[in-house]
């Protein structure tokens, strides 16, 4: 009776909607009870991340990221799958980026970010496979390892930063700065030859495209290639995928190893993008806000690109709330965390009165 | 490493693994019910906050205990509307419990205090006092029953004693009445239970009101006895430490105490030494860090030791009609 209870176009957008206003209404309580404005501190948000080009530079550069990591968790999704390692695999997805572009003298920027891509990829999709290969042969549940993996992610990459990659004539646990050469085409430059004028300071760059192609192709494989079929067909129903003749280890593993490489992708954004150099926290948590941007998006790209817009101008929103307000950055951690709860965990709370609704008005027609 | 060193060790090996017993108690009763409870950390930290800012507020380390537990079940119990009544997702509810928890503890902190979210340091009045032993003071030269006693067990907060008592009490609650019975029954075959008349929904209730108590205290021993007060935070990962002893332990309590104590103790070596030498290799102290996890995801793997998780465990019950 769920599934056709409502109407399609009611469940992909209604449900996530008025869990988003749940959301946002509870969070404005908080702001209330902590002395603030809530009213104030929306326009504040708005002007602050979407109010300029510099706003849109910080804005669309966090939606880089959350496209990836939100991709990363919609395609472990669809094949039931919860993968929580986001996190790590971005780290790690940090360290492929970091030596490739410190260790090959390359010629001009495309070339290394081609090269950067594959080893972010290719890092992050290691880091799943252990998990993925655990859930698979051994049934150890996925959730569990890959929170013990980003843990230990941490724990390597920190040893790596301060022990090995770190310049002798520096002390915090960073590598060196890229060369200069590797800089990658900011929105400003992209932007100049259409005569469009852009904030210069604005990281948002390049990968923002590559992000976009990302949502595209993981669509097109999802729903129009046989793998894509056979993914999401083993996330409705293991026994009918299997009597299928569909092979659950092979489909546990490449599912994980896509959503790993992904989510070691944002790393050319955080890590070539950004500060040019690796960090310890180069990923800011957006291995998390994935499992947020997936939720909302409903695990489809589609859906994928507006919440991942929407976390960018919250994470940016929320900067500059901090700057101009006594409400701390962490308020944007409360809305991520609500946005969980209401589109993930509450969902029937929201879903069976919507339901009751619709079919008391197709009862009277 | 010398006597001296080894009994200090083993003293703070105590302290720091009471907080993940706590939460590690928590999470086997909740998830012996069937409700998987990645949330330990979340409650942890706001256990931890508002009984830092109770204590500072009242002066008393029990009205901060007090809150603190308080805040965790409140926590416990949004776990369990949506897991329980709302059959939501378990494990989405706990990510978004120990988000909900990390974000309000800073925004709060903030309001409440304006230091950086963290809570005023607490003068000692407003923690829990180290407590001696009988006769720690009368056996402290006899030979080895001396340091294990006195310098040992001896001579920490109440709440390491309560929490070494709930090793027992939860044991005799899950192995020996007739509640705890029924407890493992909804966690193993949640239907067989229904059948026999008993409430589903009133027993995973009331084991998540249990997991959320025990993290409260567990979250107000880190404030008001470990530390003297909050800061950003605090919990640094101990609900998943926890987590991963309740694995370690195959969801059973005696097992608990051991996998804290050897995770405690990893912690402590790690506090003691920056990188641990064995002779032919130097461990770093980001390998000591990682290990507890390291070894999880070994014992999960099944290659020592398979851990098999309760059967009914993260599947919502829905009554047949």
């Amino acid at each position: 009776m769920s599934a056709r209870a409502m109407p399609r176009w009611a469940d992909v957008t209604l449900v996530p909607l008025i869990s988003l206003i749940l959301a946002f209404a509870l969070s404005a309580l908080v702001i209330l009870a902590i002395g603030e404005d809530p009213v104030r501190a929306t326009q504040l948000m708005v002007t602050g991340a979407l109010g300029s080009t510099y706003g849109w530079g910080y804005t669309l550069y966090y939606t880089t990221n959350f496209l990836f990591t939100g991709l990363a968790v919609s395609i472990a999704f669809q094949a039931r799958l919860f993968n929580i390692g986001g996190e790590g695999q971005a780290m790690l997805g940090g360290l492929g980026v970091a030596l490739v572009a410190l260790f090959i003298p390359w010629p001009n920027w495309w070339m290394a970010m081609i090269a950067a891509l594959a080893a972010s990829a290719l890092a992050g999709a290691a880091w799943a496979a252990i998990p993925a290969w655990l859930q698979a042969r051994r049934g150890s549940h996925i959730v569990i390892t890959t929170i013990m993996f980003n843990f230990i992610a941490f724990s390597l990459l920190n040893y790596i930063l301060s022990h090995v990659l770190r310049p002798p004539t520096s002390m915090d646990p960073a590598t060196a700065r890229f060369d200069s050469t590797l800089r990658l085409p900011r929105l400003a430059d992209i932007l100049e030859p259409f005569g469009i004028e852009f904030s210069r300071s604005g990281p948002a760059n390049v990968t923002l495209f590559v992000a976009l192609a990302a949502c595209v192709l993981v669509w097109a494989l999802l729903w129009r290639t046989r793998l894509g079929f056979e993914i999401r067909a083993f996330g409705e129903s293991h026994p009918a995928a299997h009597y299928a003749g569909i092979s659950g280890v092979r489909i546990i593993m490449v599912a994980m190893l896509i959503s790993g490489a992904l989510a070691g992708m944002m790393a050319v954004n955080s890590v070539m993008g950004g500060p040019q150099r690796l960090v310890m926290n180069a990923v800011e948590g957006a291995g998390f806000i994935g499992i947020a941007v997936a939720l909302m998006g409903r695990s489809h790209p589609i859906g994928i690109i507006p919440a991942a817009l929407l976390f960018g101008f919250l994470f940016q929103g929320g900067s500059e709330l901090a700057i101009e307000t006594r409400i701390p950055r962490e308020m944007i951690v409360i809305i991520q965390a609500l946005v969980i709860m209401f589109t993930g965990a509450l969902d029937n709370m929201v879903r069976r009165p919507l339901e009751a609704l619709f079919l008391a008005f197709r009862g009277r027609s | 490493m010398d006597i001296a060193t080894l009994v200090q060790i083993l003293d703070s090996t105590l302290r720091l693994a009471t907080p993940l017993l706590f939460a590690c108690l928590a999470g086997l009763v909740s998830e012996r019910a069937g409700i998987f409870d990645i949330g330990l950390e979340g409650k942890l930290l706001i256990a931890a906050f508002f009984s830092a800012a109770y204590a500072h507020y009242s002066g008393s380390a029990w009205v901060g205990l007090g809150v603190g537990v308080l805040a965790s079940v409140v926590f416990a119990l949004v776990h369990g509307v949506a897991s329980i009544t709302f059959r939501g997702n378990q494990l989405i509810s706990g990510v978004a419990i120990n988000f909900l928890a990390a974000g309000m503890t800073v925004v709060v902190a903030q309001s409440w205090f304006r230091q950086g979210g963290r809570t005023p340091s607490l003068p000692s009045e407003a923690r829990f006092q180290r407590l001696d032993l009988p006769f720690a003071e009368a056996l402290r030269d006899v030979p080895v029953l001396g340091p294990v006693y006195s310098q040992i067990l001896s001579g920490h907060s109440l709440l390491v004693y309560l929490g070494l008592a709930m090793v027992p009490a939860v044991w005799y609650g899950l192995y020996r009445t007739r509640f705890g019975l029924r407890l493992r029954a909804v966690g193993e075959n949640p239907a067989a239970v229904d059948t026999a008349g008993v409430s589903v929904v009133r027993l995973r209730y009331m084991a998540v009101i249990i997991a959320g108590v025990l993290c409260g205290i567990g979250g107000a021993y880190l404030a008001t006895s470990l530390s003297a007060g909050f800061v950003k935070d605090m919990s640094a990962g101990r609900g998943f430490i926890a987590l991963a002893a309740m694995i370690f332990a195959k969801w059973r309590p005696w097992h608990a105490l051991g996998a804290v104590m050897l995770f405690g103790m990893l912690e402590a070596i790690a506090n003691r030494f920056p990188n641990v030498d064995l002779g032919i290799i130097v461990l770093p102290g980001q390998f000591m860090a990682a290990l507890p996890y390291i070894l999880t995801v070994v014992i999960l793997a099944g290659f020592v030791g398979r851990a098999i998780p309760p059967r009914a465990g993260g599947a919502p019950y829905v009554k047949e009609r």
